[in-house]
């Protein structure tokens, strides 16, 4: 099999048993890199020189007998991880040029288990979108065709560099960040596998801030139990972020054979959406069918403020959004436009550094906290937060996990859902509540639609409960043995 | 009647309340690791933290939280359980993050109560609204470059404590004596190093004028005065230009002002249609601050006696008076020498010498209590000498002046010096019936009723004894001999 095809399990396995060296397995994705990325645009940065250097000491460290769990393994790292010395763009020109003096906890983690890192992944910049299209460094192509159309189709998003590199084979695992769906949506488009641990789960040090309240890093592979390897890297307490939880990081790759018999699995009646394809219903009845068949309580429930997620979400993310971004002032790092007098400075370099849809959700998140409309707005969708909150607390007693689709619709084109940013945004219609209620949830590919689109379905447990995420997703992921390839990948 | 200020229209009552702000004394920032100190070179103690670096998250520091636990303690307030972060939003150069974390919703500590003194001795209580934490900003600074601005992040995320008093203030001698009292209890707490020359301890000056018995009218806001004086000043020159406008029938407009210190007057900053919306929502990057009633026990444990309670004590314990004691607990450093020298010896004479010589001393010599030109042990041979009739208070003087040049104790300078007083009566008499001898024409007219020679005779006396004559048994004699 070829290199970049590996599972990071069998990779490492190989590695550990001296069958492949690092070097060569980041080589191979070097050259696959090469050949794709002017093509798909999923890296901003590629770092190869550094990578090999890496892989020769993940090399060393193998053969010294101490290797760890991720040693030798490339990796792509979205570029809203702050890497030291690597230049690090969150997507947007006001950034540049800033190359961070500091490493991410999660990223850290990840070097000190061993990983490469190839570069640094596309996203949508500062993480605001669903399809790669608002990154300042262009959109990410997505790696899969309609059948019989070579239309680009996007990767969904923010995370849809490190999506799309999964899928085209230019890396073995990613690092991805999701605030409303941004882990789970791409993974949905990509036909790869995602997870949305719990808040607080890894630590948002180093991680440039969208919305401070949901940002939660999270790990994207080609299969449930390369998360779960990955993620047991990524996670755990870190002094450096208050809300970090200080909770032991439990063995998940344990959790991937315990299967579901015996478990109640939830079926919210609120997200059977109108205007939903047919296709994501019908799939959607096969998951039901393949737990079912292995032996789970099939449940249907309700989560009543399921509705009232998305408004809440936009309003709650943009209102951080407005507060985090405050700092991108063109004073002490990244780009400047010089002016007549500070407030002169502050325009020009804020016009000409953010995009559209940034700017968009900056004023969006400073209206919804100006005085007369925080009431109106911010306090009533932090309520809403609440209740939905509740509703998943309250479901949770009924079941052990919720059963979902990931995302309303397949991948879409470039131009498709572009001329209003309400209709992109209700992609996050179904990611988005997990969020709010900081839960975890994952997205698994379990099939195709009839363009040959791969589609995704969606598990959420309670807080601090991935594994049971992961013993439900591996138990699909058996069952779909969804084995499809994009169009677009490397050999 | 208190303080009134006279219009045109007849009498006015000024209606005031301070916004402290006072450094906390920590080792590092609030929500840094990076070093609080003042005065290090520009830039040279910013954390990527406190220069809002992307990625990067505010920790609180627990002791900045112990010191406003503290404060609140000593100020008899309530203490907050549960308090929160806040961010309140503004575009400056010198904050770094585009917002400033504070407690606006749920402050730290609650509603107390502080105890001021006025010069007639009146004692009034002034109430505290609120205590909250917050961070400073960073300094800006116009004059180094002719086009541009410098910045200096030292002092950004640093502690505050911001500490909101009622508008119970009434004058500007009362003004100034709230702030003097805050700074007072804060320095014996160690909370706050209350230095307003280096800005560690400023405040914002609410002012507002009505006619005795009405209900508030529009106040304004007096930003960042640095000093106790300048505070008295700017309240009465701010209520004084709100007189004058209600006089001349316009209204006062609710606005911030600054205190122009030359001019001696206040001038308008931004009037509230300008001013900021700070957009204040709880800030998600911190969990609420939740307290331990064990913390806030073993906190209160440990506090010091306070200045209010240990002036109280020094009446009731050294039997000094009310308006002394006041003195000697004006700093925990003065009060602690007091003890040392009031500690087993006669306590009232140790308040003498201490607010009388020692004080006169350390203003002549500008030396300070952590380096005084005389210990406290020293002082308390010096009394110890006068109280077992070693030397008399005359020669205790001199003695005292010597101490001061040579720095030795009292007993050896009385023992190199021969002061010892005499006692020896016989050597008394025998000086008594020399100036007596030699003034015979004085011994006549006080014969003849002149009494007030007495005190003449006496004094001669003392000085043919080189002043080490025992002044009671001086008094005897010549009462004697003069017989």
């Amino acid at each position: 099999m070829s290199l970049t095809h590996l599972s990071i399990k069998d990779a490492a396995a190989a590695l550990a048993a001296r069958k492949i060296s690092a070097v060569e397995l980041t080589q191979a994705h070097n050259n696959a890199i090469a050949a794709l990325n002017p093509r798909l645009n999923a890296y901003i940065t590629t770092t190869p020189e550094p990578a090999l250097a890496q892989a020769q000491a993940a090399d060393a460290r193998i053969a010294q007998g101490n290797a760890g769990p991720l040693t030798g393994i490339p990796l792509a790292i979205k570029d809203l991880f702050c890497t030291a010395g690597v230049r690090t763009t969150a997507a947007s020109k006001m950034l540049d040029p800033f190359i961070p003096p500091y490493e991410s906890t999660v990223t850290a983690q990840l070097l000190a288990a061993g990983a490469v890192f190839l570069g640094k992944a596309n996203l949508d910049e500062f993480a605001m979108g669903s399809s790669n299209m608002s990154s300042a460094y262009g959109p990410v192509e997505n790696p899969w065709k309609r059948a019989g159309s070579d239309a680009k189709l996007v990767p969904g998003g923010s995370s849809g560099g490190s999506a799309a590199a999964l899928a085209a084979r230019l890396c073995l695992g990613a690092t991805g960040t999701d605030t409303g769906g941004s882990i789970r949506q791409p993974a949905a488009f990509t036909g790869t596998t995602g997870i949305k641990p719990t808040y607080g789960r890894c630590s948002r040090y180093g991680v440039v801030a969208f919305a401070s309240s949901l940002d939660q890093a999270g790990p994207m592979a080609r299969s449930v139990e390369d998360c779960a390897i990955l993620l047991g890297a990524m996670a755990g307490f870190d002094a450096k972020d208050s809300t970090s939880a200080q909770r032991p990081v439990p063995d998940f790759q344990a959790s991937l054979a315990r299967g579901v018999r015996g478990l109640r699995i939830g079926i919210p009646a609120e997200y059977s959406v109108a205007g939903m394809s047919d296709e994501i219903s019908r799939l959607w009845q096969k998951g039901i069918g393949w737990l079912r068949e292995q032996g789970a309580e099939i449940i249907d429930v309700s989560l009543p403020h399921t509705h009232y997620g998305l408004p809440a979400y936009y309003i709650v993310a943009s209102a951080e959004a407005s507060s985090n971004l405050a700092r991108y002032d063109g004073v002490r790092f990244g780009a400047r436009v010089g002016g007549e007098d500070l407030i002169d400075m502050y325009e020009r370099t804020r016009a000409a550094g953010f995009g559209a849809e940034v700017k968009r959700r900056i004023m969006i998140g400073t209206y919804v906290l100006s005085a007369g409309y925080y009431d109106a707005y911010y306090l009533r969708a932090q309520k809403v937060r609440n209740l939905i909150l509740r509703d998943f607390t309250q479901v949770f007693d009924k079941v052990d996990a919720l059963l979902t689709p990931s995302a309303p619709t397949a991948a879409f084109g470039f131009g498709e859902q572009m001329n209003d940013p309400i209709t992109m945004y209700l992609n996050d219609v179904f990611t988005v509540p997990a969020s709010l209620a900081g839960v975890p949830a994952m997205s698994v590919p379990a099939g195709l639609n009839a363009q040959g689109l791969p589609l995704g379905l969606q598990i959420i447990a309670k807080h601090f409960d991935e594994e049971m995420v992961f013993t439900v997703a591996a138990a699909l992921e058996r069952a779909a043995a969804f084995s499809h390839l994009p169009t677009v990948r490397a050999a | 009647m208190g303080y009134v200020l006279e219009g045109k229209s007849g009498n006015w009552e000024v209606v005031c309340g301070l916004e402290i702000h006072a450094q906390v004394i920590s080792e590092s920032k609030l929500f840094s690791g990076a070093r609080a100190a003042y005065g290090g070179a520009p830039n040279s103690q910013v954390s990527f933290v406190d220069a809002g670096f992307p990625g990067m998250l505010p920790v609180i520091n627990r002791e900045c939280v112990a010191q406003a636990v503290r404060t609140g303690l000593g100020l008899a307030a309530q203490i907050n359980l549960f308090s929160r972060f806040d961010r309140k939003n503004y575009f400056y150069a010198d904050l770094p993050n585009g917002y400033q974390i504070s407690q606006f919703a749920h402050p730290i500590v609650g509603t107390g109560t502080v105890e001021i003194e006025l010069q007639d001795g009146t004692l009034k209580n002034i109430g505290i609204t609120r205590l909250h934490l917050e961070q400073d900003a960073g300094k800006s600074m116009h004059e180094q470059h002719p086009g541009k601005s410098v910045i200096d992040l030292n002092r950004a995320g640093v502690a505050l404590m911001e500490i909101v008093s009622e508008p119970d203030i009434r004058s500007p001698e009362e003004a100034g004596a709230y702030l003097r009292k805050i700074r007072q209890i804060l320095r014996y707490l160690g909370t706050c190093d209350g230095n307003m020359e280096e800005g560690s301890m400023r405040a914002d000056v609410n002012v507002s004028v009505r006619k005795p018995g009405e209900d508030f009218r529009t106040r304004c806001e007096i930003k960042n005065v640095n000093s106790v004086r300048f505070v008295m000043h700017a309240v009465e020159a701010e209520a004084l230009r709100q007189i004058a406008l209600w006089e001349a029938g316009e209204e006062v407009r609710q606005e911030t002002r600054l205190y122009d210190q030359a001019r001696g007057e206040t001038r308008s900053m931004r009037s509230k249609e300008d001013a900021h919306d700070y957009r204040y929502f709880p800030d998600p990057d911190l969990l609420p601050l939740v307290l331990a009633e064990d913390d806030i026990a073993q906190w209160k444990s440990k506090l010091p006696e306070l200045p209010d309670a240990k002036r109280r004590r020094f009446c009731a314990e050294y039997g000094i008076s009310f308006y002394d004691a006041g003195v000697l607990t004006a700093e925990q450093a003065m009060a602690d020498f007091y003890e040392t020298v009031a500690r087993g010896r006669d306590a009232r004479l140790a308040a003498s010498w201490v607010t009388g010589d020692f004080f006169a001393a350390m203003n002549r010599s500008g030396a300070t209590l952590e380096n005084p030109p005389v210990s406290a042990a020293h002082l308390g041979g010096l009394l110890d000498l006068i109280s077992d009739a070693t030397i008399n208070g005359r020669i205790a003087k001199d003695v005292f002046e010597e101490m001061l040049e040579s720095g030795k104790a009292a007993d050896a300078i009385v023992a190199t010096k021969g002061l010892r007083q005499v006692t020896d009566t016989s050597a008394i008499d025998a000086a008594v019936a020399s100036v007596l001898a030699l003034n015979a024409d004085k011994v006549t007219e006080y014969k003849s009723g002149k009494d007030k020679l007495f005190g003449f005779f006496v004094g001669q006396v003392m000085k043919a004894l080189a002043g080490k004559g025992n002044p009671a048994l001086v008094n005897e004699a010549v009462k004697r001999l003069l017989g």
